[in-house]
């Protein structure tokens, strides 16, 4: 087991290497902004981490206009929680040949502090009940989730909702 | 005692709560009568000669939808023929979604040559009937007697962005299955798609 987990691992971070090493980096204010892209078998992990950090997962697009509403909403959960443990992590679902059109200069104009990675994996079939069984498909979708309780929501949030349900998680 | 029946009446109800969002497979689907963007009005009953339906939840604006209208187009022009037409019906409230009006729909029929019917679900009646929570959401009818029965309920294939890379076309199959006379085999699939735009 442990040593399935360290192979997952490898092969996850030398992805991700290969990734970063291969793809042209995108130069926004001379600085190299870069969204690592991930399958789902990256991005797995994300999904069941074991520790005292509670970890909000939004599925977006920058296509999806009621995710775009939404996601100054989770970037002030990334600032009003910052001493705290609480992870925000925006797991954007544009077509991959969107990430240079649309993705970074979506993150680099809205100045998008939460952590942000791409999903590309198009067997969402597989994918989608395994994030939870009950999502359907729609976004925008968020995963709660800390060690001991997990909550999914297909649907869109306020601020007002969202701090509601953080604070007695 | 009491409060036992509460807390099984509590789980009823949930249970029926959860059931009533729109269809299961094998349930009998309702007909409906909405305008195509040729101006008809249009009822699964208009079809004397067909096996079943393709009724596939649409819209103009959703980049999953038009990853697949190419794929629609010749799902219609393959099982039109043999009795499964598609129905594309387009749920979101234009008042929440400007480019899914009847108008553009209009456009972009003409536009891409639809060879199926794309109906306008005015007034947002139908999808919540069937349960479609995105587009494009497909479910898959066949008429057996004077009803309608659910088959399939999911996505067309498993890859939106790259039809030579698709390993299973679900829909294909479950359609194939139905007209060799089988049971579908894979009857339910999810996929990402936008949600339904219902205006607040």
């Amino acid at each position: 087991m442990k040593i399935k987990f360290i192979k997952f691992f490898l092969i996850m971070f030398s992805s991700m290497f290969f990734y970063i090493s291969c793809s042209s980096p995108v130069t926004v204010n001379d600085k190299k902004l870069i969204v690592p892209v991930v399958d789902f078998e990256g991005f797995k992990p994300s999904l069941t981490k074991e520790n005292d950090t509670t970890y909000v997962i939004n599925f977006w697009a920058t296509w999806c206009a009621p995710c775009i509403k939404e996601i100054p909403y989770f970037e002030k959960l990334t600032a009003d929680y910052a001493n705290e443990k609480l992870s925000v992590i925006l797991v954007n679902l544009d077509f991959p040949n969107h990430y240079d059109s649309r993705l970074i200069p979506f993150i680099n104009d809205n100045n998008i502090k939460s952590k942000v990675i791409m999903l590309d994996d198009p067997n969402s079939n597989y994918w989608i009940n395994e994030v939870d069984p009950t999502w359907t498909g729609a976004i925008p979708a968020t995963l709660i989730y800390n060690s001991s309780k997990r909550e999914f929501y297909e649907k869109e949030f306020t601020y007002g909702e969202l701090k509601g349900i953080i604070d007695n998680f | 005692m009491k409060r036992l029946l509460l807390i099984m009446f509590v789980m009823v109800s949930t249970i029926t709560i959860a059931l009533s969002q729109g269809y299961n497979i094998g349930d009998k689907a309702a007909d409906f009568r909405l305008k195509n963007v040729d101006g008809k009005m249009v009822s699964m009953a208009d079809y004397h000669d067909a096996k079943g339906f393709v009724v596939i939840f649409s819209c103009n604006h959703c980049p999953y939808v038009i990853a697949y209208e190419d794929r629609m187009i010749d799902l219609h022009n393959k099982y039109a023929p043999k009795g499964f037409p598609v129905i594309a019906i387009n749920p979101n409230d234009p008042a929440a979604q400007p480019q899914d009006s009847y108008e553009k729909m209009i456009e972009r029929a003409a536009e891409k040559k639809f060879p199926f019917v794309y109906l306008f679900d005015e007034g947002q009646k139908v999808y919540p009937v069937y349960g479609a929570t995105r587009t494009p959401h497909v479910y898959l009818l066949s008429k057996r007697g004077g009803d309608l029965i659910v088959e399939y309920i999911g996505t067309i294939d498993d890859n939106y962005k790259d039809v030579s890379e698709v390993k299973e076309k679900f829909l294909e199959t479950a359609i194939d299955e139905l007209l060799a006379g089988k049971k579908v085999s894979v009857t339910e699939t999810k996929a990402i798609g936008c949600t339904i735009k219902v205006k607040k």
